[in-house]
């Protein structure tokens, strides 16, 4: 028991730990729709190209928030316009933009003294360190983000899904998925003090794919995410307090050991269970049975 | 099925497209009744899809106009249902075949609400009426490509179309099991909604149609299956790539 309520007694950890489990909410519940679009290069691109507004707002003394998202909400919307275009290839776009604009924050960091020990908090995240104003920023735009998640989920899913019937029934595809990239960008953004600009794509992706593995549907997908996240989120930080381990970098590792377990276990999509499936010489076995029945 | 004495329902007139410099598709005049089975027929490349496509919203014309029941097509893109090509859907998105049909009732549902308890009964009616009774719960990518085609088919009904957009739904159905999917789109034109299906597959065109329009980046011929499918109009629209056989009658 002491286990879990020593860490408790510090200010410093119940603050980490409520904000860990609204990240964790977040990311995991975003985290389903950046892994089904395929997101996750446009994700990282995001976290890396805020760099230059973290320092600048860091050097100017004031939340990194605000820098970020003025780069994030900038970003989003050149990666969507860039998308949109057939004449440069989106990936080496997306990798110019990002690399360029994560140097330049480098570089302006760079002028500063104290350069080393900034730049790691900076890009590992400080979440030992965050203020209860971080929390309630944190928790007020992650009610704003999934608000909007969940309200237009069934477009979303449309959209994902099917985006030429989609847009054939008059529903705005492009805006869409704007939205979605600046929903992207917002949990990134406010994710950034917790875990940083290295790590934060793992606690987005991490839990979303490894709950893919787990349902073959949306909504089991998004509770499981989530549950993973925060799981992994507040499971971390308790391992790094006891083991006194970084703690961003022990909670990237211990969703990672969640999505390893998934790939490994999981129900139908594991590699156990696709093993003994073949084993047995009926491989998917449940998937296509009634199918053959029907067009057998 | 079709009523040519009727107003046509999908009147396409001076009807051009434009891929950036390329002109892709010009010449398209048709007026098409309410009911109709219209096969779209051409090479790779010829326009079929873009036509659709064009007719759906989806791309838009250079110059020309089309109109669905007298009023332009895109005031009334909740009445059309498009039914993609296999590679434009996401096929690993966690969805279930109802889940799938149920997108068609999304316009009426309107924003920010759920599908209710009349959706997923009208959802689970149409699977049922396509041979899918009961696999409502199944993801979409544990069906085989022709029920998957089946399962799209549901979503066009429950939107409750005047027309319907078929981009080759005939890829990866099974030649035996097309007896369902001719019905489907029997049944459609019965209620007099007007379909309108891009194939390569010349040998559903005869089985499967009412009216015909060959395409090669301009529209070649168009009118009843009976007298457009000839050997002369193939000859014209596919140059030397298809081998026609006449057959004496």
């Amino acid at each position: 028991m002491n286990w879990v309520t020593e860490p408790l007694q510090y200010p410093f950890m119940q603050r980490a730990l409520l904000e860990m489990a609204i990240i964790g909410v977040l990311c995991g519940l975003i985290g389903c729709f950046v892994v089904l679009r395929g997101l996750a290069f446009i994700g990282d691109a995001l976290a890396h190209a805020v760099f230059p507004g973290v320092v600048l707002s860091y050097i100017a003394g004031k939340s990194i928030l605000f820098g970020a998202f003025f780069f994030g909400i900038l970003t989003a919307l050149a990666v969507g316009v860039l998308s949109r275009s057939r004449r440069v290839s989106e990936d080496s776009a997306i990798g110019v933009i990002f690399a360029a604009f994560f140097a330049l924050g480098v570089v302006i960091l760079s002028r500063q003294t104290g350069f080393r020990r900034d730049l790691g908090s900076l890009l590992f995240g400080n979440i030992l360190g965050v203020s209860a104003t971080d929390v309630w920023v944190t928790f007020a735009v992650a009610v704003v983000v999934v608000g909007v998640l969940v309200a237009l989920l069934k477009e979303f899913t449309l959209a994902a899904f099917d985006p030429t019937m989609a847009r054939s029934a008059g529903y705005p595809v492009f805006a869409l998925d704007l939205l979605l990239l600046l929903l992207v960008a917002a949990t990134i953004v406010v994710s950034l003090q917790t875990v940083g600009n290295i790590l934060i794509l793992a606690l987005v992706v991490t839990p979303a794919a490894s709950a893919r593995l787990l349902t073959d549907h949306l909504g089991r997908m998004m509770a499981a995410s989530t549950a993973i996240a925060v799981g992994s989120g507040v499971g971390g930080l308790y391992i790094s307090f006891h083991a006194a381990t970084a703690a961003s970098a022990t909670v990237v590792l211990t969703a990672t050991a969640v999505f390893l377990a998934c790939l490994v276990f999981a129900p139908n999509h594991g590699l156990v269970s696709s093993y003994l499936a073949r084993r047995h010489g009926h491989h998917h076995a449940h998937h296509y049975h009634a199918g053959e029945q029907l067009e057998g | 099925m079709s009523d040519p004495n009727g107003a046509p329902r999908l009147e396409i007139h001076d009807l051009s497209v434009r891929y950036g410099a390329n002109l892709a598709l010009t010449d398209v005049n048709a007026a098409v009744p309410a009911g109709a089975v219209v096969g779209l027929i051409g090479p790779n490349g010829s326009g079929k899809s873009t036509l659709l496509k064009t007719v759906a919203g989806v791309v838009r014309a250079a110059t020309g106009s089309i109109t669905l029941d007298g009023a332009s097509i895109r005031e009334r893109a909740s009445q059309v249902a498009f039914v993609p090509q296999r590679e434009e859907v996401n096929w690993d998105f966690p969805v279930s075949a109802r889940d799938v049909v149920l997108m068609g009732r999304y316009r009426t549902v309107g924003w920010l609400r759920r599908p209710g308890k009349e959706d997923r009964a009208a959802a689970d009616a149409a699977l049922e009426r396509l041979g899918l009774g009961g696999l409502g719960h199944r993801h979409i990518s544990q069906f085989s490509g022709g029920q998957q085609q089946r399962v799209f088919l549901a979503r066009a009904m429950v939107q409750d179309p005047r027309v319907v957009l078929l981009d080759e739904p005939f890829t990866g159905v099974d030649v035996q099991n097309r007896g369902v999917f001719h019905e489907a789109i029997r049944e459609f034109g019965k209620r007099g909604i007007t379909v309108l299906i891009a194939t390569h597959d010349l040998g559903e065109v005869q089985a499967t149609t009412d009216m015909v329009m060959c395409l090669n980046r301009r529209m070649v011929a168009f009118g009843p299956t009976a007298s457009t499918y000839t050997a002369a109009n193939l000859r014209a629209t596919f140059g030397g790539q298809v081998a026609v056989f006449e057959v004496a009658q």
